[in-house]
């Protein structure tokens, strides 16, 4: 099977039939270059979801408020609903043991912040300290609010690295520094970092209360913020944050007498049930590339297959003048198939070469949301690869068997 | 060297079969130059493809230089044509993609004659038919004489007991014809057996014994003065 005399008449066989050969090559070739190029998308588009929820925690859930769309006892709709302290110290106590990390939140649109002679807008949200690990943010530089701060009403700050970046031209650290905020001075603690990106830091954080007291809000709150506890059960955590979710709604709306079915005054996102919907969205797409996929290598088996025919076809004469010469069956399957094993593979392995480094040199550069980093699994790749020349070879068996088979005087007649 | 005894084959097409040899009695001894004649549909062509064990017989005996050949499988009758048979065709059948000379090395890469070897015993066969210049030239690059030349070669490279030759010259002009069968009267001389099928009576004059048959049996089998082909170019 592997002897040089059969290497030399393969080489001999492929160098005298240029243009058979190319067309095979190709066909196997341009197979596994699409399927490269479609795994490669695909995790991409798998990469690019992903990024965009990493911004905050995965289960995070976030309460806020709108105005009432419904009368309800009286009352009529168009009312605007403030949460208060109250509001969440009931959430708290009520579900202290239920929860994993909590915070209320106020936000000041469009805080004016000046560090000696550089200024900026940037969101200033007066939070509690489990905001942190609600937020996915990550210190860089000194430490993150602590409930002393909060008690205390004290004037410090963690500023994002956006906002550093911008006011701290020196480069220097900027803890213990004292940056204004509408024209009240308060102490940075720290500065974070967060996956969600710039957007996510240009904001800096200050205690809740002192928040609260500095701009005036009394009691009101701009919203909450809760994570439950991770389950190993997806579709479990799934179904808990959902009942959380609806006993909150449930008691808020009660607290501010509004209808039950009011779906705008009290408005609540759940992060793991839109999760839950982007990834079956994600494993569709990912069925959907597969099947792609796999009818690309279906089509190129037939390619391969249907053109190992026509080459039986054309050389049937050849087969058998070889067969009159003096060549067993099986030496006729083996050249044939030998010959054909060879020419996918190296063009397998040609088109697996030319998809990944389309993948390589060309998948930095696409710069969207959705697809990021597009690469593909070499091993699957290899895999795809073998297969394709397996099942080449086995679809190739059967023309090679039937030329075996073919009896000299038939392939001799002259038409 | 050939034995064959009542040997009968028919074929089927549709419902009704065709007798084609009914009842053949023949036998060919070493050295022999025989041709076998007869019109289109005497059974000529089908008798030469039993002798070249192309094709089985349905009744009948055939022994070639002591060998029974019967039921044969496809492999061992492969290996008895590359060890016993050459064969040269109407249509010269040699494979165009190969040049003369790897032409006439494919019996011998079959025996598993080594590449050196094999490459020096073909050249030397095409030397012996005049072609050694064009050793390197593929078959759309010789006349039609010259093709038959290297099927010649090529039949004679495994150095076969019998060479089995289906309409040598059908294919060619007179003159090349006896061209090509001053080499056939050669490699007669020096003692291989040849079998030529014709059914040019001049050609077979170029033999040394006609076998004439017809509608599938012997009708005349008589040994002939051999017309030197070279007297005729």
């Amino acid at each position: 099977m592997f002897s040089l005399e059969r290497w030399e008449e393969i080489f001999d066989t492929i160098r005298k039939n240029k243009l058979r050969t190319f067309l095979t090559g190709v066909s196997v070739a341009s197979g596994i270059f699409i399927l490269v190029i479609l795994l490669g998308v695909s995790t991409g588009m798998q990469n690019g979801v992903q990024s965009q929820f990493q911004r905050d925690a995965a289960n995070r859930i976030s309460v806020w408020t709108g105005v009432t769309s419904v009368e309800y006892k009286g009352l009529n709709p168009g009312r605007r609903i403030q949460l208060k302290n109250r509001d969440y110290d009931l959430a708290d106590r009520k579900y202290q043991d239920q929860l994993e990390y909590k915070s209320a939140l106020y936000r000041i649109w469009g805080g004016l912040i000046n560090y000696k002679n550089e200024s900026g807008n940037y969101r200033v949200e007066g939070v509690l300290p489990d905001y942190q690990f609600l937020e996915s943010a990550t210190l860089t530089d000194g430490r993150y609010i602590n409930y002393s701060d909060n008690d205390e009403y004290r004037k410090v700050a963690v500023i994002g690295k956006k906002v550093y970046n911008d006011l701290f031209k020196d480069k220097k650290s900027a803890v213990n520094k004292f940056i204004e905020i509408r024209g009240v001075l308060f102490k940075v603690i720290g500065v974070y970092t967060d996956p969600g990106g710039e957007r996510e830091e240009a904001r800096v954080f200050v205690p809740l209360k002192t928040s609260q007291k500095v701009f005036g809000a009394g009691e009101d709150l701009g919203g909450l913020a809760f994570t439950l506890p991770q389950e190993e059960n997806f579709d479990q955590a799934v179904k808990t944050s959902q009942e959380f979710t609806a006993k909150l709604a449930k008691q808020l709306k009660e607290s501010h007498t509004i209808a039950p079915e009011d779906e705008s005054a009290i408005r609540i996102s759940n992060s793991l049930e839109n999760m839950k919907t982007v990834y079956d969205m994600m494993r569709n797409i990912r069925l959907f590339f597969w099947f792609v996929g796999i009818a690309t290598i279906l089509a190129g088996v037939v390619g391969v297959s249907n053109i190992m025919l026509i080459i039986v076809k054309e050389r049937t004469k050849e087969i058998g003048i070889r067969k009159a010469l003096g060549a067993q069956p099986l030496s006729v399957i083996g050249m044939i198939l030998h010959e054909s094993v060879f020419v996918t593979t190296i063009a397998g392995f040609f088109g697996l070469l030319l998809g990944m480094l389309l993948l390589e040199f060309v998948g930095p550069m696409v710069e969207t949301d959705f697809i990021s980093n597009p690469t593909v699994n070499f091993q699957v790749a290899i895999t795809t690869v073998i297969i394709l020349i397996f099942a080449g070879a086995i679809a190739g068996f059967f023309p090679a068997w039937k030329a075996a088979r073919i009896k000299p005087i038939v392939a001799l007649r002259d038409e | 060297m050939i034995e064959i005894k009542d040997l009968h084959k028919s074929y089927k097409t549709g419902a009704s079969s065709l007798h084609v040899l009914k009842g053949i009695n023949f036998s060919v001894k070493e050295g022999e130059l025989v041709s076998i004649m007869g019109s289109s549909g005497s059974g000529k062509s089908t008798l030469l493809n039993i002798l070249g064990m192309l094709d089985e017989a349905d009744e009948g005996t055939y022994t070639l230089d002591n060998f029974p050949i019967k039921n044969l499988n496809e492999k061992v009758a492969a290996k008895y044509r590359n060890k016993f048979l050459g064969f040269i065709f109407q249509s010269f059948n040699l494979i165009n993609y190969k040049s003369a000379l790897d032409n006439v090395a494919l019996p011998l890469y079959y025996q598993g004659v080594g590449r050196k070897e094999r490459m020096d015993k073909s050249f030397a066969y095409l030397e012996k038919v005049g072609l050694a210049d064009w050793a390197h030239h593929l078959p759309n690059e010789l006349s039609g004489g010259q093709k038959q030349r290297v099927a010649i070669a090529r039949a004679l490279a495994s150095d076969p007991k019998v060479l089995l030759a289906d309409e040598p010259t059908g294919a060619l002009d007179t003159k090349t014809s006896y061209e090509v069968m001053d080499l056939i009267q050669g490699i007669n001389d020096e003692g291989k057996t040849i079998l030529v099928v014709t059914h040019e009576d001049d050609i077979a004059h170029m033999t040394k014994r006609i076998v004439n048959l017809k509608d599938g049996v012997i009708i005349d089998d008589s040994r002939v003065n051999q017309v030197r082909a070279i007297e005729n170019v």
